[in-house]
């Protein structure tokens, strides 16, 4: 690492802003945690004190686990999630292959196409969306979230896998065509790998809003059954009475898996931009 | 087995027109070499060939067989590329391997093919390392070793050597030269360095602006180019081309004489003149001299010479060994 520019000062301004950027960004995520494990008295007088012996409580986290049913809702966050991303980056990466490698009548308008939904959000076309869900048959499962999580992922993966497809080397898929390995090979085993950094970043970067979506839940699969963890922790939110031990608690519980799934992507980020500066 | 064929290659990308009619013939066993500046249409001719690329229209015969609906895996051709292009996950010996793996061949027969590759190349303390433990030449070398192993009928480098350093391209380059030798397999070469087209090849094909200019072994290039563009082309430094009006000749446009065929005298010569320039690289001396005359012109003179810029003499050009050229460019006889 070069260290001919660093001088203390540098750095200390550097980390100085960084350090308050990561305190405003965690502030309200922390103030969460720390007032799940508070009495609601607590909470209200003094939202900002570590819970102490006389304010500790664990009522919040016993009102979840009992009422309604939580694991469920975990259950079908994590499947809608990761089912969702599995099929982005998936398609999003075929596609991205498709409109980086082949030349073909059409290809920058569909690639101007397929990055339309980056502009228009999804959520404008709610309406149209239920009628299909309602005329397919299709409310109230979790395969109805699925699918739209798919669509709404599918721009962005797109359009930045696209960009980093075109940048793996052309000799080397060439040189794959020339040993016989298939198309589908060469994408594989060749062209993925090495965009394995984008397909991180494009990949925390779906799962995030997919997981912390209430809207859809709500509209197409509010059922007990099918209900997502954004959803089910609404039942603690009443128009008159809201039980904000309950809320608290559900919340911090909900970041746990969405914090897994990011460590394990982020790692891939990491190692994916290390081995690019060491070649 | 090994001959090339090609009638007639166009291509063109959308409007714009890369290769125009090219018509050529490759014998067996023979070592041709592509030879053009950047965009001449030398690559995409080597890659219609290796059939990652179709022509526009035209036909490529590989022993006398039509392969332009082949695709490359079948067409027993085998590709080194500029930037080696080797598998990034493999090891040496896997990536030598893939091609025959893919077609389906016994596993021991891979194994004796690889052995003898990697022997020929002095691979054989690599096989088990990855493409991004080995250094430069070692990687060309291991995409040299996976086209041996696949004992084509036609051996395609794409400027395998332009990613080296000096030293190592001399290296390579003889390496290349005794694998022409070894295996006397035909063998098309695409670079844009004169020195390595009139070091290895048998014949060498000059291409501009998607056209053949000139095809011949190297010594009749250099002694007899059909025009203006390959008499500039071969030969390092540039022959000096000189307008015929400024030295009041009749019956040609330009005149060229090469650097090596002026010689220099303090005393006595055809062209009085200054030097500009001296560059000294121990067997040679370049003199960089502006002439009355002829304008500018190089020089160039064996063996070590004193001069230094402002010095006054004069060049002679060999007469014998002056070309002429037409006003189109073309050579006359």
């Amino acid at each position: 690492m070069s260290r001919a520019r660093s001088s203390p000062w540098r750095s200390v301004a550097a980390h100085a802003a960084l350090i308050t950027y990561t305190a405003i960004a965690l502030f309200p995520v922390i103030v969460i945690v720390i007032n799940s494990f508070k009495t609601r008295q607590a909470i209200f007088r003094s939202p900002l004190s570590l819970p102490d012996a006389e304010t500790f409580s664990l009522v919040g986290y016993q009102t979840v686990m009992t009422q309604g049913d939580f694991f469920l809702y975990f259950q079908n966050s994590l499947i809608v999630t990761v089912a969702s991303l599995f099929f982005v980056l998936l398609f999003g990466a075929m596609a991205a292959f498709a409109l980086a490698e082949y030349r073909f009548r059409g290809n920058p308008l569909m690639g101007l196409y397929l990055a339309l939904g980056i502009m228009i959000p999804i959520r404008l076309g709610t309406v149209a969306i239920l009628q299909l869900m309602v005329a397919s048959g299709l409310v109230n499962t979790l395969t109805a979230l699925i699918l739209v999580y798919t669509a709404q992922g599918l721009p962005l993966a797109v359009f930045i896998l696209s960009e980093f497809m075109k940048q793996v080397s052309e000799d080397l898929k060439n040189a794959g065509r020339i040993d016989g390995l298939s198309e589908y090979r060469i994408f594989f085993r060749l062209v993925l790998p090495l965009v394995r950094p984008a397909m991180a970043t494009v990949g925390v970067f779906t799962m995030i809003p997919i997981w912390n979506d209430l809207w859809f839940p709500l509209i197409l699969a509010p059922a007990e059954a099918t209900k997502t963890i954004t959803l089910g922790a609404q039942i603690f939110l009443g128009q008159f009475v809201t039980n904000w031990n309950a809320v608290l608690s559900a919340l911090s519980l909900a970041i746990l898996p969405v914090l897994i799934l990011y460590l394990i992507f982020s790692r891939q980020l990491i190692r994916g931009i290390t081995a690019g500066a060491v070649k | 087995m090994g001959s090339l064929t090609l009638e007639n290659i166009e291509k063109s990308f959308g409007a714009t027109e890369v290769l125009k009619g090219i018509d050529l013939a490759v014998n067996d066993g023979e070592f041709v070499i592509f030879v053009g500046p950047s965009g001449c249409g030398k690559s995409t001719l080597l890659r219609i060939i290796a059939g990652l690329e179709d022509a526009t229209s035209g036909k490529v015969l590989i022993d006398g067989q039509a392969v332009d609906t082949v695709p490359p895996a079948k067409r027993g051709i085998a590709m080194v590329f500029q930037s080696y292009a080797l598998y990034p996950h493999l090891n040496v010996r896997d990536n030598m391997g893939l091609g025959l793996k893919q077609a389906g061949r016994p596993r021991e027969e891979i194994k004796a093919r690889v052995a003898t590759a990697s022997k020929m190349l002095g691979l054989d303390d690599y096989l088990e390392r990855r493409p991004a433990e080995l250094s430069g030449g070692q990687r060309q070398r291991v995409a040299i070793g996976r086209a041996i192993v696949r004992n084509p009928k036609l051996f395609l480098f794409d400027e395998p050597l332009s990613n080296l350093d000096a030293a190592l391209r001399v290296n390579t380059r003889l390496e290349i030269a005794k694998l022409h030798r070894e295996l006397k397999a035909t063998m098309i070469y695409v670079t844009h360095d004169q020195v390595e087209a009139m070091t290895l090849a048998d014949r060498i094909v000059i291409l501009n602006a998607g056209r053949i200019e000139q095809i011949g072994t190297p010594m009749e290039l250099y002694n007899r180019p059909a025009n203006l563009f390959v008499a500039g082309f071969i030969g390092s430094p540039k022959m000096n081309l000189i307008e015929a009006e400024k030295l009041g000749k009749n019956g040609a446009k330009t005149l060229g004489v090469r650097p090596e065929h002026v010689t220099v005298d303090p005393n006595s010569g055809d062209w009085k003149s200054t030097v500009l320039h001296v560059e000294h690289l121990g067997a040679d001396t370049i003199l960089y001299l502006d002439t009355e005359q002829a304008g500018l012109i190089t020089a160039r003179l064996f063996g070590e010479h004193q001069f230094a810029p402002d010095d006054k003499l004069f060049a002679t050009p060999q007469h014998e060994r002056i070309y002429r050229f037409d006003a189109n460019g073309d050579v006359i006889a």
